[in-house]
């Protein structure tokens, strides 16, 4: 048995792979469901039912898609180039700690000119804050790796700070949190008296974009170049440290993104609870693209049925909704084998 | 080989050894025989299966068929078991890989009995193998200090601590391959009297080369590779290197003609250029030459005597700490790929799969890897990528790059294919000034000969070319003038008409040269 390099990929394999991969992994994590004695089949209904089942549900799992995709995205765009930014999480929180700082009344414009501005400095925010990780990679040859994961609990420090502190929402009954964004900054909802937002419109441009950006433009033409070989890359002349400064100023960007959506479009204001690892699960979900844009945004969706069903399943038939890590996980494993099957074909001697 | 000696005469047989890689048939029922106390060269292109044949050989690989015979000290042939190094070892069986297997922070004694005394002896038994190699020593003749550290020692000690290490492990079939490749042609003279004087002692050997004048110089017998069959077995008194030539590539090789052309103005002017090195020791040590017009320029040396540093320097990816560089009389920007490009410099890199293309981007991105900023190729920042795929095409066609189309990805190209996916890449623009480091290496002599046509074809439209290469056939056969690197200096440099091979030898060796310098620069 041996692998063999594939020079072309035909295009139903190319669908098939990635969905042969979510089924196996609905399989595989089975195995745990047969064993906490509940119905499989009942078990996954209830996963899409509350995911999927309902006007509602859709809006949930939409709503709880609209983070995923940005970090997805921001992770997606820095991993071509082979710049790991582990640190959408607390880029995510400075995005939402400056929407919070910037829209809660510390401007006042109408919302026509609000919106933009709490979106520009959140992204702001985040891209600065990825500047210097990507500095120091640069100068000082850190390793972005552990500045990246290890700012994220600087940043969430910081948070904690300014919300206990000068940020604290005096009417908050004495929670930590800031106070909430002003009426003018407020992202509108999609539908009405649900939480998705306009966030998901903007994530799902933003998809586009990098597509566009990624594929399309000369500067994507670079970060794929310097992503796949940076020697090759600066030997032909590419401004590779230029190049890599960029894409963390988009990553960090995209982050920061999210955590505008999440204060602006979904909760309101900002807490230390805003987001539940939404920067790592874009590490997942761009993963799961295969660090492809639009892909990001059906991963994004994919991650957020598996979390908001596997809720509502646990709530009705009291098995852990640990089991929609499980599901992530196992598919994340079983994507990696569909994309090996992608490259390669299977030979038996 | 069919005659009527005791079987006892060989040492070493393989039966209809098959290896197949994929598409790729490496072996093909290969029938190989070793006579003890005999050379025998397997002479064969890159990809002929040579290193296959000796993986398994060795027991890195397993063969899909045949098996491999070997004398024990009884003398009778014996099966060896297949894919085990160990018993490989056993049998008796030494390889010298061409690159090599030492520690260089251990001296050289240390890197020969290094794995060959008990695991649980608490020390090291230093007295009786000590012994038993200084007497291996004044045996064979490879002398070497063996208390200096490997990494201060040249490639030709290293070499021969190489070969100490498989005799003390008891060898009685050494496999040397590519053995020469590294040496100066004098270290190559020196280490075929070794390989002489071990076979009249004994020993048996396997010679792996490519280079036809060693293979005639050193061996008994010759076995031909060509895509992974034995096209020819012969006694290497009967047959010529333009014969063993013919045979190995499969077709009548057509002859590199320089033609003699006057050279025009200077182009390319270096002037004590100094280049740093690793620990700040200077890798180029005030370097001056100048290049014209029509006309190659070759560099010798042995490999790691600051041809690193030129390159860089040339390619732009190193600036230099002092001494001036000026291209058409005016000084440029150095230490900037980009700003080497824009000048109209050519650069053919020494890696090319490492530094000359990106494996994981289509053949049409690496086309325009150099270019993708020109109006040409992108349009408002937005890549025109049917333009870029034209280009592609046109340069697929004009380069002959043998690929499935514009779209492949480049790493599944050939390595000839990338070096012909380079020099379009390079030679569509033009330029007058060509740095090419290595061009030929790794490539079968096909594309070698398609290199050099290339190149030559780029000096009589006017370019200069500065060629970087370890061949010293390739440099002479090629080169206007010739100039020696050796620990970073750089020789005045001689017409290739007045200049030897053994007098390069002993310049690639420090020596200075012998006769006085005719200085053409």
């Amino acid at each position: 048995m041996r692998l063999e390099p594939r020079t072309q990929v035909p295009l139903a394999l190319a669908i098939a792979a990635p969905a042969s991969a979510i089924v196996l992994a609905l399989l595989l994590a089975a195995i745990p469901l047969l064993w906490a004695e509940v119905s499989v089949l009942e078990a996954y209904g209830l996963i899409f039912k509350g995911a999927l089942g309902s006007r509602f549900a859709v809006t949930e799992t939409l709503a709880r898609a609209t983070p995923l995709i940005f970090t997805g995205l921001a992770a997606a765009v820095a991993f071509r180039a082979k710049l790991w930014n582990i640190g959408a999480e607390g880029q995510l929180y400075l995005g939402a700690l400056t929407a919070a700082a910037v829209g809660t009344g510390a401007v006042t414009l109408p919302g026509f000119a609000m919106i933009p501005l709490v979106l520009i400095v959140g992204a702001l925010a985040g891209a600065l804050l990825m500047l210097i990780p990507t500095i120091l990679k640069l100068r000082l040859g850190v390793d972005e790796v552990v500045t990246t994961l290890l700012l994220n609990f600087v940043v969430l420090l910081f948070v904690s700070m300014m919300i206990e502190g000068p940020m604290k929402d005096p009417m908050g009954m004495g929670w930590p949190q800031s106070e909430p964004i002003v009426e003018a900054a407020t992202l509108p909802k999609l539908v009405a008296r649900t939480r998705v937002h306009a966030g998901l419109i903007l994530a799902i441009l933003a998809g586009i974009a990098v597509w566009i950006m990624m594929q399309r433009t000369t500067w994507g033409f670079e970060a794929r170049a310097v992503g796949a070989s940076p020697a090759a890359a600066r030997f032909a002349g590419m401004p590779v440290p230029r190049v890599m400064i960029r894409v963390g100023l988009i990553s960090g960007a995209l982050a920061g993104l999210a955590g505008v959506g999440e204060v602006a479009g979904l909760k309101g204001y900002l807490t230390l609870d805003l987001s539940p690892g939404f920067g790592y699960s874009g590490i997942v979900v761009a993963m799961l693209a295969q660090l492809n844009a639009l892909a990001v945004i059906v991963a994004a969706l994919f991650v957020a049925i598996v979390f908001v069903g596997a809720d509502f399943m646990s709530r009705a038939i009291g098995v852990s909704n640990y089991l929609a890590n499980l599901v992530v996980a196992t598919s994340l494993l079983t994507m990696l084998l569909a994309s090996l099957a992608t490259r390669y074909r299977l030979r038996w001697r | 080989m069919k005659d009527n000696r005791a079987p006892e005469d060989f040492v070493l047989r393989l039966r209809g050894i098959t290896k197949r890689f994929g598409a790729l048939l490496a072996n093909d029922a290969i029938d190989l025989e070793l006579r003890r106390g005999a050379i025998l060269a397997l002479l064969g292109e890159n990809g002929a299966g040579k290193t296959t044949l000796m993986n398994i050989l060795f027991g890195h690989y397993l063969a899909d068929r045949g098996e491999v015979l070997v004398a024990g000290l009884g003398g009778g042939l014996a099966p060896l078991r297949a894919g085990s190094p160990s018993a490989a070892l056993d049998a008796g069986i030494g390889m010298v890989h061409q690159h090599f297997t030492l520690a260089d922070n251990l001296s050289a004694f240390e890197n020969i009995i290094l794995g060959t005394q008990s695991l649980f002896r608490p020390w090291l038994d230093r007295g009786s193998a000590r012994r038993k190699l200084e007497k291996l020593m004044a045996g064979s003749g490879l002398n070497v200090d063996l208390d200096a550290a490997v990494g201060v020692l040249s490639v030709g000690e290293r070499q021969r601590i190489e070969i100490l290490k498989a005799l003390y492990r008891g060898a009685r079939i050494l496999i040397l391959d590519e053995p020469t490749a590294v040496l100066t042609p004098q270290e190559a003279e020196r280490l075929f009297e070794t390989l002489r004087r071990l076979v009249a002692q004994g020993l048996s050997i396997v010679f792996i080369s490519h280079k036809l004048a060693e293979v005639m110089a050193v061996s008994q017998r010759v076995v031909v590779l060509r895509k992974g069959k034995v096209v020819a077995d012969l006694a290497t008194a009967e047959t010529d290197a333009a014969h063993l030539a013919e045979t190995m590539v499969g077709r009548a090789i057509p002859k590199t003609v320089r033609t003699a052309m006057a050279p025009g103005a200077v182009i390319l002017e270096l002037d004590k250029v100094r280049v740093a090195g690793v620990h700040g020791r200077p890798a180029l040590k005030d370097a001056s030459l100048s290049l014209r017009a029509h006309e190659i320029l070759g560099i010798a040396g042995v490999s790691g005597n600051g041809q690193v540093a030129l390159s860089n320097l040339i390619c732009g990816l190193q600036a230099p700490e002092g001494g001036a560089v000026s291209l058409h009389g005016q000084a440029v920007a150095l230490g900037s790929p980009a700003g080497m490009v824009a000048a109209g410099v050519g650069r053919i890199p020494e890696d090319r799969l490492h530094d000359g293309v990106v494996g994981d981007m289509a053949v049409w991105e690496n086309l325009a890897l150099e270019d993708y900023r020109k109006p040409a190729f992108s349009r408002a920042s937005f890549l025109r990528r049917d333009a870029a795929r034209a280009h592609a095409r046109q340069s697929i066609e004009d380069f002959d790059v043998r690929c499935p189309g514009p779209e492949a990805a480049t790493r599944l190209l050939s390595g000839g294919n990338v070096q012909k996916l380079i020099l379009a890449r390079v030679l569509t623009r033009a330029p007058m000034v060509i740095l090419a480091n290595q061009p030929s290496r790794g490539l079968d002599i096909g594309a070698v000969t398609e290199v050099h046509r290339r190149l030559l074809d780029a000096r009589a439209r006017g370019a200069g070319i500065i060629l970087i290469s370890e061949d010293l056939d390739e440099l002479l056969a090629l080169s206007d003038r010739v100039a020696v690197l050796h620990r970073g200096v750089l020789s005045a440099s001689m017409a290739t008409e007045e200049v030897t091979i053994r007098q390069l030898g002993l310049m690639m060796a420090g020596h200075d040269r012998q006769e006085p310098a005719h200085d053409a620069a």
